[in-house]
């Protein structure tokens, strides 16, 4: 009997993140995307003679503020180099980037699976770098550059800050690469370094892709996958390629290290083995920029400035007993997840509260089109609400109406509810007072429960409280209805 | 000629100032001067007629208004690897013929609001690397104390201008010697402040990390002009220094009394002929009447000096001149594909010289022998800056040969090495980044030739050396005994 | 320090600069001789001298993340030895960065 090997996926990503400033990377003019071609470009992004680079500050703070929030050192010296390479949209020919001390060293993404499963994926490091202007490739091949017989170049985004993030070889499925890919997407917005934006190609990611026997602690030959456009593209990119990986093991072939693109279209990788480049880059430190020292004094500042990241909420938010999908959802309106945070802080009962803010909450702000973190409903009055409720000072119907009329402006809940005697009566004598008037006007009623009608109890119990005023407690209605029938 | 055209850039300072010329005068004697002998010398590759008397019709309304202006009216000779927007600026390279910058350097831009008038675009050896002026790719320039001769470079076209008349101060950039060598060819001062103190932006690199901006004049009164309206902090450089200028020009002194000068023991002069040997023992003694206290200092490395700038220098350039692809601006040569493009581009546009250290610091970057190469030069490096920071603690300044040998015969240095070699008394200051400068020191050979005698002070020393060279200048007047030939 | 003899070619294809033959030797010489005088700083001993990339140290020079002019256009692609539209044109490309 043969027993069939089972191959688990080694997966490493790189990716790189326009950072969100003003200004480009090395000069003064605007980071934007989009505008018409080459109305973005100075001497020194076109790379004209006589030209110099300044750092952008800004880049540098996000840089260390990114790595802070993953828990990555910041090395007291860093660095810019320069990485030499001939491409016609890089204007200098050669790349401002970051070779051997980079701006973030380490540090550890975690993030989360549909199912709610959290992990973790440890980063190699974050380099900062400059990015290149945009190709346009023309006269045939699609627009792509196998074929094409020209290409034309917009040097707007050339000049762009960049960060590189590269990661361990962590992940072990394309779920994972996705999960750990929208972990770091969710921070960069949290952090406000960059938008994220795939469709404005201010992320792009590589997948480096191996696979090997379960259980094994050997790395399989790699393949690097390119192109891939979207969170969903990059799904089936490494989904596709390890079940190439595995066709092949399984035939008894052999892997060759190469890269690949994915093509959306077929739905497969396919090998980018062109002309075979002498790849050379001739790092060395660039003499037009000088070292970056960083100090503890900076790094606490930045420290200070980093908000509770998304993994951290979602963990806490599952805890609260959200499901993932819920947590998901809060964790990704972050206004209503600080919204919900401060409530939860104000005193609510997080529970409690989190059914307000995904429930009522949310849809006050859907029909009134004003978001709840807008609205004049504070955190501090949505807690006093929750409050109320969880200490049966009211019930849950008076809270519903309560909370519209705190989002049409009333203002605080207690006051409201003192005001107009809403408070829950649990006074027994009260309640059966008005428990044996419903029953008198419904002898039918009685009579049927006593039948095995057990259902008629919930009437009931609605004719009750509709007499208290909503003020009865329901519970201790039930309870006393049912003593009285049976 | 005009006698205008003889006067000092000071003296034309003091006459426009007050009114007893105008800047017009002075502009159209210099251009009358340039249009009579620069066919003949070809020290400019591109005249600026109407430039100059815009210029000067400004600079005019300005003093008019009752403006000071620190160089009101000075001719002025811009080496043609500084941009100045709206005209040619070619590096001396048929790669960048026709390229009209459209920006202005720092240097240029300082030294036109203080009034001077840009007379023309000066030649130079292709993108500075040469000692003769004779890799210039453009044009052939002579020097003007005998036509056969070449003036030395790479800041040829500027230091003969100068000599010749044809502008009171020139602009050069020095990367190993390149000021101070054509300086001392010419029988002119050739000043090159410390690494940083004049912005490099707008000046073509040649090695980023050596290149410095400055001035060639007939007095060492007018180079301290020409720096103090320079000098100071950038933000357009990240390598410009953020820090005080000491004026130069009010520091000027009569005497050498309470100065120490180092004479390098490493740099015998013997080896360069009794003639020259007898030269530069002369001038020591002159330094020595005016007061000094003449001090032997060691310079242990001065022997491995070439070897280290041969490997950073080029090593930079490589770098630097990657962007000259034909892509954005300048030459291009047609091929099937960028590739070629690049490589029939850079093939046609640049010179052999500009290749070779191309090719040679793109070697020494390349991997496997960047430690044994370029590190170990970097490593190197740090120990010429450590010997003169010794031999300063026995000295104020140093004094040295500017340049082995007098200017010499065209197509006499056959071989690059021999070439090089012209370079070695000026390239450990420049390894260090010292303020150095070339001054008139006497005639040598048959036809009696111009020599200079170099000076050299500690880092931002720059009021200190131009002071004594002025003492020396006054006192021994060598440059006023030689007469051009044109 | 290394002596091996250098391979100008593969230097030329990085430096992307192409060659004669006649290139080829003559450069393939000349640089071979000027690697043998450059060889002369093995004899420095440098194992615990740091490398300097930069004589007059400094650090953190950095700019104000503040948008400024650009360049105009016409001006930027009037440079271009080759445009279409509002383009620079380049010869077709082989290879993926
Ligand atoms: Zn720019």
């Amino acid at each position: 009997m043969t027993v069939k090997t089972q191959y688990e996926a080694v997966i490493g990503i790189e990716c790189h993140v326009e950072l969100k400033t003003r200004s480009k990377m090395f000069c003064a003019c605007a980071n934007e995307f989009g505008g018409e071609p080459n109305t973005k470009v100075c001497p020194v992004c076109l790379a004209l003679p006589g030209s110099l680079p300044v750092a952008n500050a800004e880049a540098i703070r996000h840089m260390i503020r990114a790595g802070l929030a993953f828990g990555a050192s910041i090395p007291a010296f860093s660095k810019f180099d320069r990485k030499n390479y001939f491409y016609p949209d890089m204007p200098k020919d050669y790349q401002i980037s970051q070779y051997d001390m980079p701006l973030t060293l380490g540090g550890t993404v975690r993030y989360w699976l549909e199912d709610g499963t959290l992990k973790e994926c440890k980063l190699t490091r974050i380099h900062l770098e400059e990015d290149t202007g945009k190709s346009m490739h023309g006269g045939g091949g699609d627009g792509r550059i196998a074929g094409s017989s020209f290409s034309l170049i917009d040097f707007n985004r050339a000049g762009v800050p960049l960060m590189e993030c590269v990661s361990e070889p962590d992940l072990r499925s394309a779920q994972e690469a996705v999960g750990y890919l929208e972990s770091l997407k969710r921070t960069f917005v949290q952090l406000g370094v960059s938008d994220v934006k795939m469709e404005e190609g201010s992320l792009r990611c590589d997948a480096n892709v191996s696979i090997r026997p379960a259980g094994s602690s050997e790395l399989g030959t790699k393949t690097e996958i390119k192109n891939m456009n979207s969170f969903r593209s990059v799904l089936r990119a490494i989904e596709s390629e390890i079940e190439r990986q595995t066709a092949i093991m399984e035939s008894g072939g052999r892997i060759v290290q190469e890269t690949r693109g994915w093509d959306e279209g077929q739905g497969e990788t396919h090998s980018m083995r062109s002309k075979e480049e002498a790849h050379d880059y001739r790092y060395f430190p660039d003499p037009d920029l000088v070292p970056i020292e960083i100090g503890a004094a900076l790094i606490e500042e930045l420290r200070k400035t980093i908000p509770v990241l998304p993994p951290q909420r979602f963990a806490k938010y599952r805890e609260y007993g959200m499901d993932a999908k819920q947590a998901t959802q809060l964790v990704d309106n972050s206004a209503l997840a600080d919204y919900y945070d401060a409530s939860v802080a104000a005193g609510a009962n997080a529970q409690a509260s989190m059914n307000f803010v995904l429930g009522d909450l949310s849809r006050l702000a859907n029909e009134t089109g004003i978001a709840a973190s807008e609205s004049v409903v504070t955190p501090a009055a949505l807690a006093e609400l929750v409050t109320l409720v969880e200490g049966k000072t009211i019930n849950s119907k008076i809270a519903k109406e309560l909370l519209e009329r705190m989002w049409a402006g009333e203002g605080s809940p207690k006051a409201i509810v003192e005001k107009e005697g809403l408070t829950q009566t649990s006074d027994t004598g009260e309640i059966e007072k008005l428990i044996d008037d419903i029953l008198a006007a419904n002898e039918k009623a009685a009579t049927d429960y006593k039948a095995g009608k057990t259902n008629i109890l919930g009437f009931l119990t609605g004719a009750v409280m509709k007499a208290s005023r909503g003020k009865a407690n329901p519970a201790l209605v039930n309870e006393l209805l049912r003593k009285k029938l049976e | 000629m005009n006698d205008i055209v003889k006067r000092s850039a000071a003296d034309i300072v003091r006459d426009v100032s007050a009114k007893r010329i105008s800047a017009r005068d002075v502009t159209e004697a210099v251009l009358a001067r340039v249009d009579e002998v620069d066919d003949r010398l070809g020290c400019y590759l591109t005249r600026l007629h109407d430039r100059a008397r815009q210029q000067a019709q400004h600079v005019d309304e300005r003093v008019a208004a009752g403006e000071r202006l620190p160089l009101a009216g000075v001719p002025l000779a811009v080496k043609d690897n500084m941009c100045l927007a709206g005209t040619r600026t070619t590096a001396a390279s048929k790669i960048l013929e026709n390229w009209i910058a459209p920006y202005t350097a720092t240097a240029v831009q300082r030294m036109l609001d203080a009034g001077a008038i840009p007379i023309g675009k000066s030649n130079l050896d292709e993108f500075a690397m040469g000692s003769s002026c004779e890799n210039s790719a453009l044009g052939v320039t002579r020097n003007p104390y005998d036509l056969k001769r070449v003036p030395g470079g790479s800041s040829g076209g500027s230091a003969a201008a100068v000599a010749a008349f044809e502008a009171a101060i020139g602009l050069g950039s020095d990367t190993g010697g390149s000021i101070r060598e054509p300086g001392a060819f010419c029988n002119v001062v050739g000043f090159k402040p410390t690494y940083g103190r004049v912005s490099r932006y707008g000046l073509i690199a040649f090695a980023s990390s050596l290149d410095q901006i400055g001035p060639l004049t007939r007095t060492v009164e007018d180079a301290a002009l020409a720096y103090d309206a320079m000098a100071g902090h950038d933000p357009m450089d990240s390598t410009s220094i953020d820090r005080p200028v000491e004026p130069a020009a009010s520091s000027l002194r009569d005497d050498l009394k309470g100065l120490r000068i180092g004479i390098v023991k490493e740099f015998e002069t013997a080896k360069l002929g009794p003639e020259i040997d007898a030269l530069y023992k002369r001038a020591y003694e002159e330094l020595a009447g005016l007061g000094a206290e003449l001090v032997e200092v060691a310079l242990p490395t001065a022997d491995y000096g070439l070897a280290t700038y041969y490997l950073i220098a080029p090593a930079e350039c490589s770098s630097n001149l990657a962007r000259f692809d034909g892509v954005r601006y300048g030459l291009r040569v047609d091929g099937a594909d960028v590739g070629q493009m690049y490589e029939q581009t850079r093939a046609a546009g640049f010179g052999a010289e500009v290749k070779r250290r191309i090719l040679i610091g793109t070697y020494a970057l390349s991997s496997g022998y960047y430690d044994a190469y370029y590190v170990k030069a970097q490593k190197a490096r740090t120990m010429f800056a450590q010997d003169f920071r010794k031999a300063f603690e026995r000295c104020d300044l140093i004094a040295a040969p500017a340049a082995s040998s007098p200017a010499f015969e065209f197509d006499s240095k056959s071989d690059p090495y021999s070439m090089y070699m012209m370079d070695y008394y000026t390239i450990p200051m420049s390894l260090a980044g010292l303020p150095a400068l070339s001054v008139p020191c006497g005639y040598a050979g048959t036809p009696a030739l111009p020599m200079g005698l170099q000076l050299a002070a500690p880092l931002f020393e720059e009021a200190k050396l131009l002071g004594a060279a002025h003492a020396y200048e006054r006192a021994t007047a060598h440059a006023a005994k030689g007469t051009v030939a044109v | 320090m290394a002596s091996d003899k250098i391979d100008v070619r593969y230097v030329a294809k990085l430096a992307r600069i192409a060659l004669t033959q006649d290139e080829v030797e003559r450069f393939g010489k000349q640089l071979g001789d000027l690697l043998e005088h450059v060889n002369v700083l093995s004899e420095l001993e440098t194992s615990a001298v740091p490398a300097t990339a930069q004589v007059v140290e400094s650090t953190n020079v950095e700019r104000s993340d503040e948008a400024g002019p650009c360049l105009d256009r016409e001006t930027v692609l009037s440079m271009a030895p080759q445009r279409q539209g509002a383009f620079f044109r380049v010869p077709k490309i082989i290879a993926e960065p």
